[in-house]
């Protein structure tokens, strides 16, 4: 078990790079805390990947460090790191049976033979395999392979981190779930550091304490699910987390605080004093769906919007409308009732509404 | 549902047939006809039953022939299989200098068979050839127009300078097929370089080396122009092969009955074989 810390890395696949266009990771500077249970989410092509095969030691970065409990392990490989990665698709030992696919990192390992047994029982248990371990591998359905994938990244004891490269791509949708519990189980019994890379906010949330948010090249926000929900570092994380995603809304600096299309925004003096010494005209206001409040009369500080479309989600409804030029989403109990085209008081609680400079979240600690 | 019966669709099978005969079945019949008559000429043909078939099996001549090609062929097999899936692992595995290995390695692959024999014969001379000279040089005494072993050694050392790359682009093309996934799967798994061969490489390889037994096994045992050019069979009858003996009683010695026998004896051999091996590759790992 290993605390991992990435230094001002940097990776380009090609060999001599020449702008940012060409970095598959900008300038990252990140910790994984030992013993914890991580996400790594992004949209596809954002470098999570990237990021895992660096720390596994698969890529050598072509600048920065990784450290492995404060020591640069960059010249190391997967096997001086002793670290375990399961990868998107099953890769197994077509040769070998279950058992000796699990038992195979072991056997590699010099680990004593009776240990190696009532290993490779315990996780084939855990991964609900026991009754296959006598079967060549290569006669398994796609799901069995990917267990089988997964149990020899779990089966090792002593590692330093546990990776996962979206490991349940293949998985049918009720396994996924289980599966995700089986790993969170796996990881609060054993304490191994565990990184799970995915491009699923709630695969995240279900199997991390804290998730890191990763998006062109870089980790824009590392927090927990409620941080991440409540107080998004960045636009993108405003916008990839929560579904639907936060509203933003491109805003001007106006008398009073900050306006679009001739509607005024007040914001809190903090707010407002910060803004004043920014230069950047990249100015957005964002507040999540599920904390603007409706009220049917108008009153000083609601604004008042036209309801385009109220989607009924079964337990809550989403209701889209129209204040000045612009599409919101709001969200709303199953109770809420409006006809289309009807007009609605919208109001934006102060604690809830988020400005961000140049797409980076204002914050009051930065005064 | 009704199935519809008409006999006329019989003729649909008739091409593949009309295929199979003339490429086949028409030829073989020919030298059954052969290995059962003896034929002084036209008209003169009398019936003479497994006659001929006996008094091959029973010929000592062939029967030596027969052994030397069995040991011939089982070190071919035994030397160019792993040589060229050893020669396969040691290729770079892309760009140029991939592609330059692959030109340089399969050139032997593209010079004719009596050339191959002939350049053989004045590279292991002990006067002008480099190879045989050299040898000599080092104080070894080495001749292989007098010399049984040195003669075989010959003969083994140009296969394998002939043939081994074709061995080894068969598991060249084999390993370039395996998904990176595997290697980085291995090397998380901390497996050492003997594991990744055994584990990963050669059981992905199992395809393109029935491949490469199987035509190996069939080349060398019925190779003839290659010996017969170095060595003309000798010294004495040493490295007389199989279809070298056929040849001298078919076209030498006139003696067609015999050799007719012979060469449906020779056929079955090579297609009992290679069936053995085929089934003995492929049964291997059937089981659960």
């Amino acid at each position: 078990m290993a605390e991992i810390q990435l230094k001002s890395l940097a990776h380009s696949y090609s060999d001599s790079p020449t702008g940012p266009d060409d970095y598959a990771i900008r300038q990252l500077d990140h910790v994984w805390h030992k013993g914890g249970a991580y996400a790594l989410l992004g949209p596809s092509g954002c470098g999570k990947s990237t990021m895992l095969n660096i720390i596994s030691g698969l890529i050598q970065p072509s600048e920065g460090e990784v450290l492995f409990d404060g020591k640069r392990v960059n010249e190391l490989s997967p096997r001086d790191r002793n670290i375990a990665q399961v990868f998107q698709f099953p890769v197994i030992y077509d040769s070998m049976t279950v058992y000796e696919n699990l038992a195979f990192p072991l056997k590699n390992n010099k680990v004593p033979a009776d240990r190696i047994k009532t290993r490779v029982q315990e996780i084939a248990e855990v991964l609900e395999i026991e009754d296959k371990l006598h079967k060549k591998a290569k006669n398994l359905t796609a799901d069995e392979k990917q267990k089988v994938s997964m149990g020899r990244g779990l089966v090792r004891e002593d590692v330093s981190a546990i990776l996962f490269d979206e490991p349940l791509t293949v998985i049918d949708p009720q396994l996924k779930w289980k599966l995700r519990r089986k790993l969170k189980q796996i990881h609060e019994q054993f304490d191994i550091t565990m990184v799970y890379v995915t491009h699923d906010q709630l695969e995240a949330s279900t199997f991390a304490d804290k998730i890191a948010v990763m998006y062109g090249g870089q980790v824009v926000q590392f927090g927990t699910p409620t941080e991440l929900f409540e107080a998004p570092n960045h636009t993108f994380v405003g916008y990839f987390i929560g579904s639907p995603g936060m509203n933003l809304v491109e805003v001007e600096r106006c008398a009073g605080g900050v306006c679009f299309d001739s509607t005024v925004v007040p914001l809190e003096p903090w707010q407002a004093d910060l803004l004043e010494r920014m230069t950047s005209t990249n100015v957005k206001i964002g507040i999540r769906p599920e904390f603007i409040e409706v009220s049917a009369i108008s009153s000083d500080d609601t604004y008042e919007s036209e309801v385009l479309d109220v989607e009924d989600l079964g337990t809550y409804k989403i209701v889209t409308v129209r204040l000045a030029n612009q599409e919101m989403k709001v969200r709303q109990n199953e109770e809420f009732e409006a006809d289309l085209g009807s007009q609605i008081h919208l109001s934006f609680p102060k604690q809830w509404l988020m400005l961000y400079v140049d797409e980076f979240l204002i914050q009051e600690q930065q005064r | 549902m009704n199935k519809i019966s008409d006999n006329r669709a019989w003729w649909l099978v008739l091409p593949v047939f009309l295929l199979v005969a003339f490429s086949a079945l028409i030829p073989l019949m020919t030298v059954v006809n052969y290995s059962v008559q003896d034929i002084f000429g036209p008209g003169q043909a009398f019936f003479v039953g497994t006659e001929w078939f006996k008094s091959i099996l029973a010929d000592q001549r062939l029967q030596d022939s027969l052994i030397r090609q069995f040991v011939f062929s089982g070190f071919v097999l035994l030397i160019q299989i792993p040589l060229g899936i050893g020669v396969a692992l040691m290729m770079p595995k892309s760009g140029i200098k991939g592609s330059l290995c692959l030109i340089l390695i399969a050139i032997p692959l593209l010079i004719p068979w009596n050339v191959v024999g002939t350049i053989w014969q004045i590279f292991a001379r002990g006067d002008i050839g480099l190879f045989g000279w050299g040898i000599n040089q080092l104080g070894i005494d080495y001749n292989y127009t007098g010399d049984t072993l040195d003669a075989w050694l010959t003969v083994l050392l140009m296969d394998v300078w002939h043939w081994t790359p074709l061995v080894a682009l068969l598991c060249y093309s084999g390993l370039r097929a395996i998904p990176e996934a595997f290697y980085q799967a291995a090397e998380i798994d901390r497996a050492s370089k003997w594991a990744v061969f055994r584990y990963i490489q050669l059981p992905r390889l199992k395809s393109v080396l029935i491949i490469a037994v199987l035509l190996r096994f069939m080349d060398s045992f019925m190779i003839y122009i290659e010996p017969f050019v170095l060595t003309g069979g000798g010294p004495g009858s040493s490295t007389t092969f199989l279809s070298q003996t056929l040849t001298t009683m078919a076209i030498g010695q006139f003696d067609l009955g015999r050799a007719a026998a012979f060469s449906l004896i020779y056929f079955l051999i090579v297609l009992l074989i290679s069936w053995l091996f085929f089934t003995a590759i492929t049964q291997a790992d059937k089981e659960k």
